[in-house]
C-alpha cells in the first residue's frame, strides 16, 4: 500500500454516485439534455478513472476487455432487436408505434422502444470507449 | 420584505462568488508555479462555486417561499452538487500536487530565501 490514500479513497467513495449519475442522464434523456451516448460515456469514465488510480490489471479484473467487447456488441443487437421487432409487427424498422399488440396504444410503444434504444446506445458507447482505453492504455512504450 | 432579504443575500453571495473566481484567476495568471497557482485554482472551485451556489440557492428558497414546490428538486440538486465539488475539487487539486511532485517540480521560494 503506497501513499496514494486520498486518491484510492476518493475514487472508491465516488464511483458509485458517478455511475448512479449515469443512469440519471440516461433515463432523464426523455425529458432534458442527456441521452444514451453521455450516459454510456460517463459509465466507461468510471472505469477509465479506476484504471489510472488503481492500475490496468485491477481494472481488468473488474471489467474484463472481453466483457467490453461483448457489451459493444450487445448494445448494437439490442438497437437492432427493436427495430427489427417493430418491423415484424407490421410496421416500419424502428417505428415504435408497432412494438406492442395493435390494442395498446401506439404511444406505449413509443415511449418503451425509446427507452430500449437508448439503452443499447448505452451498453455498445460503454463497451466501445472501455475497449478503446484498454488498447490504448495496454500498450507498451517502443524504444528505437 | 422577505423577498426583498432573500434577494439582497442572493446578490451579496452571487457577487462574492464572483470575487473569488476573479482573485482566483488572477492568481493562477500571476503566482510563479505550478503549486502556487493551484493554490489559487482550488479557491475558485471550492469558494467561488460555493458562494454562487449559495447565492442560487436563495432564490430557489424564495421561488419555494412563494409556493412554486417544484423548485424543491433544484433545491435539491444544488446541495448535491456543492457536496459533489467539496469533495472532487481537493482531490483534482491533491492529484495535480502529486504529479507536480513526481515530475521533479522544486516549489518556488523568493529570491535569496535561500532556508532549504
Amino acid at each position: 500500500m503506497d501513499d496514494r490514500v486520498i486518491l484510492r479513497v476518493g475514487t472508491k467513495v465516488l464511483s458509485p454516485f458517478i455511475l448512479l449519475f449515469a443512469l440519471y442522464v440516461q433515463f432523464h434523456g426523455d425529458y432534458g439534455p442527456g441521452g444514451g451516448f453521455q450516459a454510456g460515456v460517463i459509465f466507461a469514465a468510471v472505469f477509465v478513472l479506476y484504471a489510472l488510480v488503481f492500475g490496468l490489471e485491477r481494472a481488468m479484473k473488474v471489467m474484463p476487455a472481453k466483457v467490453a467487447y461483448a457489451c459493444g456488441a450487445l448494445g448494437v443487437a439490442l438497437y437492432l432487436g427493436v427495430g427489427y421487432l417493430s418491423m415484424f409487427r407490421g410496421g416500419e424498422f424502428l417505428n415504435y408505434s408497432y412494438l406492442f399488440d395493435p390494442e395498446h396504444d401506439p404511444t406505449h410503444g413509443q415511449h418503451y422502444g425509446i427507452i430500449g434504444v437508448e439503452l443499447g446506445v448505452l451498453v455498445t458507447v460503454f463497451g466501445v470507449m472501455v475497449a478503446l482505453f484498454y488498447a490504448f492504455a495496454g500498450r507498451r512504450r517502443v524504444d528505437t | 420584505m422577505m423577498d426583498m432579504a432573500l434577494d439582497a443575500l442572493s446578490w451579496i453571495s452571487i457577487t462574492a462568488g464572483l470575487f473569488f473566481i476573479l482573485v482566483g484567476t488572477l492568481g493562477v495568471l500571476r503566482m510563479p508555479d505550478v503549486y502556487t497557482r493551484l493554490h489559487a485554482a482550488g479557491m475558485t472551485d471550492t469558494m467561488g462555486a460555493g458562494f454562487l451556489i449559495l447565492g442560487m440557492l436563495f432564490q430557489t428558497i424564495e421561488a419555494i417561499a412563494h409556493g412554486e414546490s417544484a423548485w424543491w428538486f433544484i433545491l435539491i440538486r444544488l446541495v448535491l452538487i456543492y457536496l459533489f465539488l467539496l469533495f472532487t475539487s481537493p482531490i483534482a487539486t491533491h492529484a495535480l500536487a502529486r504529479a507536480g511532485l513526481a515530475g521533479g517540480l522544486k516549489p518556488w521560494s523568493a529570491p535569496g530565501d535561500d532556508e532549504e
